[in-house]
């Protein structure tokens, strides 16, 4: 049981992380700019893409460096020409935009890479078990996956935290109006922000297409759960969205280990015993349940506290 | 890019058909070309084209060649429904699809609906791959024919070779969230309970269908319960990725699986190292020792770069023609009368009975299992060095399971 815990806890972890990578750029835009970009997690697809394709040319390491500034480009590129024109028709015009784009992003790399999985291989450097606990092995690369993680995250803060485009950041998230009439380039920052945002769910993308699925619906699969992340630890919120991916990270992880059901709850008095129509629904395991909790957790966070985990506006 | 090539292809049968429409018979191949199932979707859709283009190199079926329809279901019930009714509209009458019974389900009531509104106009549902037993039982069909051995006939033929393995003590089961994962779950508690009282079972999970990214979570679970094998019908990335995750933890079990020799599950299974120590359950496999099937997998290989993972499928379209010219007739009428107990030397070698009481196809099983080659043994699998060896042959008769199906006729 410790060692389903310990493994659980990892994994967890990892997950959460990876989710924050995503999460971060998606926050910050969100509240900056007051639009939820729908191709966000299209840019995490395009870093996994990128990643694959530049490896296959010039090595896993270089196409770390390379795939998530190619994508940053591109993100900056969006904001640019597509967001700013748009913009002066209001949110719901930028929001089309963005789920547009989306869908082109989809159709793209289908028509590029294929709808089936590329072969998209964790390198032969880190292609090893790191440790070994209670006998289960833990891939090296999971644990480069974690680093690269932590480290980004450290990096973010200490950017945000301590300077001066951070602090005119951190100002253009609660004050975007004031920041702007102080004289600020307030284009220039959206677009620096949207570009270091994409570049992150770049990033994002070039570690985990190795580790999970790289193929053409990886972003379609992954956008939803980053809406919650995201609602749930608080609009603009970079701790707020640091502790809900860690949570959601978790729960999913912990929901998948853990046997029990309704049914099961009632011991004795279990009332899947007798014939019903409820049997069914009595007898659904925790570990059936997983995938719909991070929704459950939206809904009542956004019922009980619509501001979120962190967060300081409401959604 | 060769799905590029494909959608040009597919647009222009489309464009052309009107042209060709008293030569070619089309044949609707409906299963998921995108999505978490497309990996096999796309060899499912290489090797009936393979199947079409061997057919109408021999002068095709009654003069006519066959042109197969690519069309992608997403292995969704009702996507599939939706492109169900374009095959018809391109003038189809005959439609293929494998995987996933909940869409087998929704095609075969389909199809049995369109055939009693639309007299004179019948369209046959021809099942390669989709086992859930239901469909050749309450949920049986006279337009449905299924070729592959449906999951209580493998749980049956496998069940039967694990009684005799005395070191199975602590099963686990993981299974896709649907119809077939639960009716696999369902069967191998029943028939293990009955074969081997003393096996325990020491967990029974069910995971969503082709959702699953990392095992990872699942694979510790597994740990934790203490098994020494895990029995699983997964298919897919489903079967690929949970072995991958196998490998990665360094998970040492023996696994009894279905589908274990799907694209990317040999892959992983060389990584685990697990040399023997993984069984699949097929009607046939690249290493049979049958003269004509290794023939055929040779050139199968070179022309179309995969191994067989159907043998089933150069079954179906060989007693698809067999059907039509013992009609004489490509009316899908005709064809199923004709189809119906038709008896078949199957590609594997033995003959295999399609039987009328329910339209299931009975042959021979093989149990086969995954590592190092022997000297007779010319395939590996997916460049890995290893390959499937010979475990145990169930011969037809032994497979007749007894059905329920009460179908109505035409």
């Amino acid at each position: 049981m410790l060692e389903l815990i310990v493994i659980s806890t990892l994994n967890g972890l990892l997950f959460g992380m990876l989710l924050f990578l995503l999460s971060s750029g998606l926050t910050v835009i969100f509240s900056m700019m007051g639009v939820l970009n729908f191709a966000h997690a299209s840019f995490y697809m395009l870093g996994a893409f990128f990643g694959f394709q530049l490896t296959k040319w010039i090595g896993f390491w270089p196409a770390l460096l390379l795939a998530p500034l190619l994508v940053g480009a591109i993100g900056m590129a969006v904001e640019r020409y597509g967001l700013r024109n748009t913009h002066k028709h209001g949110h719901v015009a930028e929001l089309l935009l963005t789920f547009g784009l989306a869908f082109a992003i989809e159709e793209i790399v289908a028509m590029m890479w294929g709808r089936s999985p590329v072969d998209y291989r964790v390198p032969a450097l880190l292609d090893f078990p790191a440790f070994t606990i209670f006998s289960t092995n833990y891939p090296a690369y999971k644990i480069f996956m974690l680093a690269v993680s932590i480290l980004i995250f450290i990096v973010l803060l200490m950017v945000l935290k301590r300077t001066r485009v951070g602090l005119i950041v951190q100002a253009a998230l609660t004050h975007p109006h004031m920041v702007g009439h102080l004289g600020h380039n307030v284009g220039r920052i959206f677009m620096l922000v949207f570009g270091v945002g994409s570049a992150l769910a770049g990033i994002a993308g070039v570690i985990a297409g190795p580790a999970l699925v790289t193929q053409s619906d990886m972003a379609a699969a992954l956008g939803p759960i980053l809406f919650v992340v995201i609602v749930f630890g608080g609009l603009g919120s970079l701790p707020g969205a640091f502790i809900a991916s860690l949570v959601i990270g978790l729960i999913q992880t912990f929901a998948v280990a853990l046997n029990g059901s309704l049914a099961s709850a009632f011991g004795p008095l279990d009332p899947s015993a007798g014939p019903s129509v409820l049997t069914d629904i009595w007898n659904v395991t925790i570990a059936q349940v997983a995938p719909i909790v991070p929704y459950l957790l939206l809904v009542i966070i956004l019922i009980v506290r619509p501001m979120g985990l962190m967060g300081t506006r409401e959604t | 890019m060769h799905k590029l090539a494909i959608v040009a292809a597919a647009a222009l049968t489309m464009l052309g058909g009107a042209a060709f429409a008293q030569e070619t018979i089309k044949f609707g191949y409906i299963d998921p070309l995108s999505g978490g199932g497309a990996s096999i979707g796309e060899g499912g859709l290489k090797t009936f084209q393979y199947l079409a283009d061997e057919i109408n190199a021999k002068g095709g079926i009654l003069g006519r060649k066959i042109e197969i329809l690519p069309l992608d279901n997403k292995t969704n019930p009702q996507e599939s429904l939706v492109q169900a009714q374009k095959a018809i509209d391109a003038g189809a009458r005959f439609i293929t699809q494998g995987n996933g019974s909940s869409v087998a389900a929704a095609l075969s009531d389909f199809v049995t609906k369109n055939n009693t509104r639309n007299p004179g106009k019948e369209v046959l549902y021809f099942n390669y791959a989709a086992v859930d037993p239901s469909l050749t039982n309450e949920k049986c069909s006279y337009w449905h024919f299924r070729w592959d051995a449906s999951s209580d006939i493998k749980m049956e033929a496998l069940t039967s070779y694990m009684k005799d393995v005395p070191a199975i003590k602590k099963v686990y089961l993981i299974n896709q969230d649907y119809s077939f994962g639960q009716s696999v779950r369902a069967d191998a508690r029943k028939m293990l309970g009955a074969k081997r009282p003393d096996i325990q079972i020491v967990g029974d999970e069910l995971h969503p269908l082709l959702k699953i990214t990392d095992f990872s979570p699942y694979i510790a679970k597994i740990k934790a319960s203490g098994a020494d094998s895990v029995v699983t019908g997964n298919w897919g990335q489903d079967i690929a990725l949970l072995l991958k995750a196998a490998a990665d933890a360094g998970l040492k079990v023996n696994w009894y699986t279905y589908y274990a020799g799907g694209a990317g599950g040999p892959t992983a299974i060389k990584q685990t190292g697990l040399d023997h120590q993984v069984f699949q359950i097929t009607e046939g496999f690249a290493n049979s020792g049958h003269q004509p099937a290794m023939d055929f997998e040779k050139t199968f290989r070179a022309k179309v770069n995969m191994s067989l993972w159907y043998p089933r499928a150069v079954n179906e379209m060989r007693m698809f023609k067999a059907a039509a010219e013992k009609a004489n007739s490509l009316d899908p009428v005709k064809v199923a009368a004709a189809l119906e107990d038709l008896k078949f030397e199957v590609l594997d070698g033995g003959e295999g009975v399609m039987r009328k009481d329910d339209h299931q196809f009975f042959q021979p099983i093989y149990i086969s299992s995954f590592g190092k080659l022997a000297a007779d043994e010319p395939f590996d699998e997916e460049g890995t060095g290893w390959g499937w060896h010979l475990v145990s042959k169930i011969d037809t008769s032994k497979t007749m399971v007894p059905t329920t199906c009460k179908m109505t006729r035409p």
